[in-house]
């Protein structure tokens, strides 16, 4: 199978999971004039809709499960996709072509693709089972948060990644309390440099959440069964009607593992997201894939990711040919400020900022031998739109220009 | 409900029907039109909805904001008719408005 030559139209393409990336690779099958039957397995009782704003436009009622789903349900007959929802692969089995599902006959493919995504990291500390403690990936989880955050209500925050900082933000602006618990001494320890934390943290505090920083949580404490604190290692209790657990995720690739696909903190992928069985494709949050432009390999959690892959599985199948790969790039929504991150800041060795971080529009310039490898951008497009060209072309830009905000992001390229 | 004929780059035409307030990004991803990512869901946040405008619509329209007008400053293939879609809402004034898709949204 090359990327030149299309594929028997009878092809059984079968796809585990229905998320952003499963259901997108049916959708991008059908716009490319895949006619062959498409099964599409997934977990979750609702057909694929968009995560990103779960912790956003949902927590705040602005967005309903029509705006959320990817495409209405009737899309899924009209295009015969054979769509099961509440329905998930228990094995595959590569030498008869056939998965085992949770309900109904084993499924043959010729082609299978992998999109069980990744799953909430759990804490294995005291009192992780009461009512209240809580994690932010399904619309399902979003639904018990949002009931959790009345006004007056106290959500406490176990780790300062994105999504604590986004669900902060919207209990916030539905008159909650919010407190934001991290391990490290700054939010966003893992993912953003020291002055975008500092800036997110400055700009939340200021808008009333509070921080505790550099503290371990002991245990979740509760009343009748119910979580009622967070007790930290250095034995303070903070107080709270709900606890929402965001310490990152871990891939679902168990099945593939058990298949004997490679995998290494996800399942193994090529530029065209194919495994290591060349009858086996996998997307999204799920997968590790090259990343050409840092010579390395990566684990992404995006959706511009997951729409990447989705594509270049499309184009496999229906013999067109791949699409150079793309910078990856990120987005998030806290209060009234829009973050955009493209690029990755690997191997970086200077940092510029572009605007005054106290007017809450400016970027931060990663940089590798005076080429930039990564933009975070703070409502500030012109520099993340024209920081993802440079990322991608990697010109040289001179250094008095890109921080010199009285001059166009089209001229600071050397 | 109002009418959107989306045209392919390569001429394809694609007539859908869309409900007062959709964004004409939504109408085009929940019909699958091919040629409209919207990678961000209608954030603003990516400029991969970009549409050209057919003449006869642009005055009908909104002023672009000032994020969208960076945004598509920035964006490949730009004309002075170009807009983001996902800023663009339905109405019953823009029943029968042509958008044109450019060759690609990255």
């Amino acid at each position: 199978m090359s990327d030149q030559e299309p594929m028997d139209p009878q092809t059984r393409v079968v796809i585990l999971g229905a998320g952003h990336g499963g259901g997108s690779v049916a959708a991008f099958l059908r716009q490319y004039g895949f006619a062959g039957p498409i099964t599409l397995v997934g977990e979750e009782p609702l057909p694929p809709y968009q995560r990103p704003p779960l912790s956003k436009a949902w927590l705040k009622g602005e967005a309903t499960a029509e705006s959320l789903a990817l495409k209405p349900l009737e899309f899924y007959a009209e295009n015969n996709i054979d769509l099961r929802l509440g329905v998930h692969a228990v094995a595959i089995d590569r030498a008869s072509k056939t998965v085992t599902v949770s309900e109904g006959s084993p499924i043959a493919y010729d082609v299978l693709v992998l999109a069980m995504g990744a799953r909430a990291r759990r804490l294995t500390i005291p009192g992780s089972d009461l009512m209240g403690v809580m994690e932010l990936r399904t619309a399902a989880d979003a639904e018990k948060l949002k009931a959790a955050l009345g006004a007056g209500k106290t959500l406490a925050v176990v780790g300062g990644g994105y999504v604590g900082l986004e669900a902060a933000a919207s209990a916030i602006s539905l008159n909650a309390n919010a407190v934001i618990i991290e391990r490290e001494h700054r939010v966003l320890a893992r993912v953003a440099c020291e002055q975008l934390s500092n800036f997110f943290q400055s700009y939340h505090a200021a808008r009333g959440v509070t921080f505790e920083l550099s503290a371990g949580v002991e245990a979740f404490v509760g009343d009748q069964g119910q979580v009622t604190g967070v007790k930290l290692a250095d034995g303070r209790t903070i107080g709270c009607d709900a606890a929402l657990v965001g310490v990152g995720a871990v891939p679902n690739d168990e099945i593939a593992k058990a298949a004997g696909l490679e995998c290494n903190n996800g399942v193994v992928v090529d530029l065209a997201a194919r495994t290591s069985d060349p009858a086996i494709f996998a997307v999204g949050d799920l997968t590790q894939r090259p990343m050409p432009l840092y010579s390395r390999s990566v684990r992404l959690e995006s959706v511009p990711n997951a729409l990447e892959q989705a594509k270049a599985v499309a184009c496999a199948v229906t013999g067109r040919p791949l699409a150079p790969p793309e910078v990856p790039w990120f987005w998030s929504d806290q209060f009234d400020l829009k973050l955009q991150i493209a690029g990755m800041p690997f191997d970086a060795d200077e940092i510029l900022i572009r605007g005054d971080p106290d007017t809450a529009k400016f970027a931060v310039f990663h940089l590798k031998q005076g080429c930039i490898q990564a933009v975070e951008a703070v409502n500030a497009a012109p520099e993340f739109m024209a920081g993802k060209q440079l990322v991608a072309s990697q010109k040289p830009v001179a250094r008095d220009k890109l921080v010199d905000m009285s001059i166009s992001m089209k001229l600071v390229a050397v | 409900m109002s009418k959107i004929t989306f045209v392919e780059h390569n001429g394809t035409e694609h007539v859908v029907e869309a409900k007062t307030g959709l964004t004409v990004m939504e109408a085009a991803v929940k019909n699958n039109v091919p040629g409209i990512d919207a990678d961000c869901g209608g954030a603003c946040a990516c400029a991969t909805c970009h549409v050209y405008i057919g003449e006869a619509w642009l005055s009908k329209l909104d002023k672009p904001s000032a994020m969208e007008e960076s945004m598509l400053d920035f964006a490949e293939n730009v004309e002075p008719n170009s807009r983001l879609s996902c800023q663009i809402k339905m109405s019953d004034a823009l029943d029968g408005i042509v958008v044109t898709l450019p060759e690609s949204q990255h």
